[in-house]
């Protein structure tokens, strides 16, 4: 395998990580409106939703900061094609992750009950705008972009939109609400784990319609029989997790729910290699890996710093998880420990 | 005003809005740090109820530096795409890097540390802390790295297509630009840190001295700590401030003679070269004829070359040099858009230069005699009670953070009209240079960029109204309010560090002020 290759695995894994990180935490914020109660319970409730991923919503960020610096690093042409093209859009992503990050923090400084829901609602709004944008990104960088030969975006602001970024909208979107529920059933108890897993029981089935049908559209153009594979894999993990849910095992469904994500975007990416931007305007402006790649002195610097980080990052990671792995209750200072 | 110059707004407007959160979180960051390492080592109450009010003020100002940092990563793609094809084989892995080795340690362990009271091990939840202080250093370290690499390229070969490819990784980390500037940036650090913990300690003790407050409990310690630490944090560090200031000056004479001298606004070539003081231009005129200075002869030959008589080259002299071998004119080529074929002015903005290296070098100074002042009256116990010394001192917090801003609008903009400046130790033909002109994204328009100019620039605005209303309040109500768990355990004693969160109301209303 060469370099190249082996990069564009590692940007591929990269954009997962983050989908599958922080598609729960976006979920999460997306569902306090829905799966808190009316009232001051409902207060409770968002409280509590809040605190399953307070630890870790930072981490799971910081994998959109790598997967989008790795694009940088290891595509500059892919990185300098696809971020101008899209330039409004990425900024409304700027936008909603600015305004969610600082309500994290920002929400409890204050007692004052108005405070709190204003900043949760902007943690909702926020999350929906960014788990959208980037969606919508995606999208667009898999299905085509209106560039030209030099890269450049043909067309007005809003060219680089279309239906494929809408696909790719509503995938991240429906996946990281079931995604997020699933989440508060494994880590919470009472009402809540029990509200949680109806709504993934319900909406499991639906919420994986437009990622199967986004991955299934890029297998179908430039697909291969792994990745045809892959996707059947993708669309049983749903049916698995339909099952699971069900049946009340929490772990299982959440992994199967993983699942589906882990093998959607191996089809998109393995259906889209090499092909990084396509172009809707001519094939033979499709930005490839070949020619957005840097150096591959560069690239051998980069394998070895991430082989020797990337282990370390991951191990520390999963640790926090660990620390954290407790079952979590509206009552304070009554936890429960994992089943 | 045209792509280009609503792009290069956003972008200083953007960076130097980052770089008010940046400085507070690495100095805070590590004072907090050792409040904590301070409190585990001694079990006294004030270092407990320190790191507990510091750390909050420190995780306000940081979840903005973060949120404001995003903007930073993906502005290159957006706004700068050709800059980003030039720079791709050097620049991109520094982010890379950077996000990999220092972000996740920063995001995962501060998000172990604010959660990990009295659920982890005490030395444990420290070392957590230290964790997240060391990945901000690193990201420093990087992202210095590649601006300093901007500044200095070095370990690039020219490569076919007369892009920089990079030959030598170690080279760039080592990069003697990148040296410099973030020693003097992480100092600088410590003055802001240092600053905002003489201001606050200060009005604090004053104001529990005229309420005839005793002076013998935790909450008279804990400011007294206070002022005392962040006094002698900021004079160390401003020694060292100014050391390393003077290291980067002498790497800037030789490496980007153009920026000194227009922040001297030395126009002809002289030996010795004077230092000048104060100057004053015709308005809109960036001649350097038309500035007229007052100078003292000879200081700056020796802040250049350390000896009172080498030859400084003036502002006039380089301009010519440069043009001699960069071109008079833009190349016609249409990457330069409407710049194509125009004159090329290889001075920078001299009024920018020239004031922002002055006010870098005033606002530092202020802070170190604020610095020295409160020790003086803080000595052997005593609590000043002066108006204009305290309230002063409470003024002065702003100080290093206008240094700071001040420091990076000479740096960025004294290098232009380039965005990669040559580096003068490689002959001409294996230099690389990039002109900021070239940069911009040719598929963008001025109203997208308007666009995002407009919202980040009102979404910035109100922001930096919330954080200054929480920081304020949050400084004015002090350690006690909210903070009934910081009632420590007695020095030795045998309680176990889950005792530090009972679980009663207050004490997880504490919690929840310090995070849910």
């Amino acid at each position: 395998m060469d370099l190249q290759t082996l990069w564009f695995a590692a940007v591929a894994v990269l954009w997962t990580g983050f989908l599958l990180l922080e598609g729960f935490d976006f979920g999460v914020a997306a569902l306090l409106p829905v799966l808190g109660r009316r009232g001051r319970q409902g207060t409770a409730d968002r409280h509590l939703m809040l605190r399953t991923i307070g630890p870790v919503w930072d981490g799971n960020e910081v994998w959109l900061i790598t997967a989008a610096g790795a694009v940088f690093a290891a595509f500059p042409g892919w990185y300098a094609t696809w971020l101008p093209a899209l330039y409004l859009p990425f900024v409304v992503v700027l936008l909603g992750l600015i305004v969610r990050a600082v309500a994290f923090e920002w929400r409890h400084q204050s007692h004052d009950p108005r405070w709190d829901a204003t900043w949760t609602r902007v943690i909702t709004g926020g999350s929906l705008v960014a788990a959208a944008g980037v969606g919508a990104a995606l999208g667009a960088t898999t299905l085509g972009l209106p560039i030209d030969g030099d890269g450049t975006r043909v067309g007005g602001a809003f060219a680089g939109l279309g239906w494929s970024s809408v696909l790719g909208a509503a995938a991240v979107v429906a996946y990281s609400l079931v995604h997020g529920a699933l989440f508060l059933a494994l880590k919470t108890d009472g009402p809540l784990r029990l509200r949680a897993r109806a709504f993934a029981l319900r909406w499991s089935p639906v919420g994986a319609l437009p990622l199967l049908a986004w991955a299934g559209l890029v297998h179908l153009r430039s697909g291969t029989l792994v990745t045809g594979v892959l996707w059947l894999v993708a669309a049983l993990a749903v049916v698995v997790t339909w099952t699971r849910v069900r049946l009340d095992r929490e772990g299982q469904a959440f992994a199967g729910w993983a699942t589906v994500l882990l093998a959607s975007a191996a089809t998109l990416f393995g259906a889209a290699y090499p092909v990084v931007v396509p172009s809707t305007v001519s094939p033979a402006f499709d930005v490839t890996i070949t020619e957005a790649s840097v150096s591959d002195y560069t690239l051998t610097v980069m394998t070895w710093v991430a082989a020797v980080g990337l282990p370390v990052v991951l191990a520390y990671q999963a640790w926090t998880y660990w620390v954290f792995r407790r079952r979590l209750t509206a009552e304070p200072g009554h936890e429960t420990v994992a089943a | 005003m045209d792509v280009l110059d609503i792009a290069r707004w956003q972008f200083g407007i953007t960076t130097v809005y980052h770089f008010l959160m940046v400085p507070l979180t690495i100095g805070l960051g590590l004072l907090v740090a050792v409040m904590h390492t301070m409190w585990v080592r001694t079990g006294r109450p004030e270092w407990l109820r320190m790191t507990r009010f510091w750390g909050k003020v420190y995780l306000v100002n940081f979840v903005l530096g973060v949120a404001t940092g995003l903007v930073q990563e993906f502005q290159f793609g957006l706004a700068w795409s050709e800059y980003s094809r030039f720079v791709g084989d050097v620049f991109g892995s520094l982010l890379a890097l950077e996000a990999l080795l220092a972000f996740f340690l920063e995001s995962t362990f501060l998000g172990l540390w604010i959660f990990g009271w009295g659920r982890i091990p005490k030395k444990l939840h420290l070392a957590a802390l230290w964790a997240a202080v060391v990945g901000s250093i690193v990201s420093a370290y990087f992202i210095i790295a590649a601006n300093s690499w901007m500044q200095h390229p070095v370990g690039v070969a020219v490569g076919a297509d007369g892009r920089p490819v990079q030959v030598d990784f170690l080279a760039v980390l080592t990069n003697n630009t990148a040296l410099a500037a973030f020693s003097h940036a992480i100092v600088a650090a410590l003055m802001v840190a240092g600053a905002l913990l003489v201001g606050v300690g200060l009005w604090h003790l004053r104001r529990r001295k005229l309420a005839a407050a005793p002076d013998t409990d935790v909450d008279h310690a804990v400011w007294r700590r206070s002022v005392r630490l962040g006094g002698f944090v900021s004079l160390a560090a401003f020694v060292l401030v100014a050391a390393t200031g003077d290291w980067q000056g002498k790497l800037m004479y030789h490496q980007q003679p153009l920026k000194m001298s227009s922040a001297e606004a030395l126009c002809e070539t002289e030996a010795p070269a004077p230092l000048s003081v104060f100057a004053w231009a015709k308005l809109g005129s960036n001649e350097c004829d038309d500035v007229h200075s007052w100078t003292v002869p000879g200081l700056l030959s020796f802040l250049a070359h350390w000896d009172f008589s080498s030859p400084v080259p003036g502002v006039e002299e380089l301009q010519e040099e440069y043009a001699a071998v960069y071109g008079e004119t833009y190349p016609d080529d249409p990457s330069f858009g409407d710049r194509a074929g125009q004159e090329i002015d290889y001075t920078p903005v001299l009024a920018a230069t020239y004031w922002s290296f002055r006010l870098m070098i005033g606002m530092g100074g202020v802070s170190a005699g604020v610095a020295a002042y409160a020790l003086w009256a803080t000595r052997r116990g005593r609590v000043p009670t002066s108006r204009i010394g305290v309230h002063g001192s409470l003024l002065a917090v702003g100080a290093p953070f206008v240094a700071n801003a001040a420091g990076w609008v000479f740096t960025e903009m004294g290098r232009q009209p380039f965005v990669v400046y040559p580096n003068p130790d490689v002959p001409v033909d294996e230099q690389v240079w990039f002109f900021t002109a070239q940069a911009v994204s040719p598929g963008i328009s001025a109203a997208e960029v308007w666009t995002s100019l407009v919202s980040l620039g009102l979404l910035y605005g109100a922001l930096a109204v919330v954080e200054l209303f929480l920081l304020t309040r949050l400084v004015r109500r002090g350690v006690t309010t909210g903070d009934a768990t910081a009632t420590p355990p007695a020095v030795g004693s045998s309680r176990r560090d889950d005792d530090q969160r009972p679980d009663d109301d207050r004490a997880d209303d504490d919690v929840l002020s310090f995070a849910y």
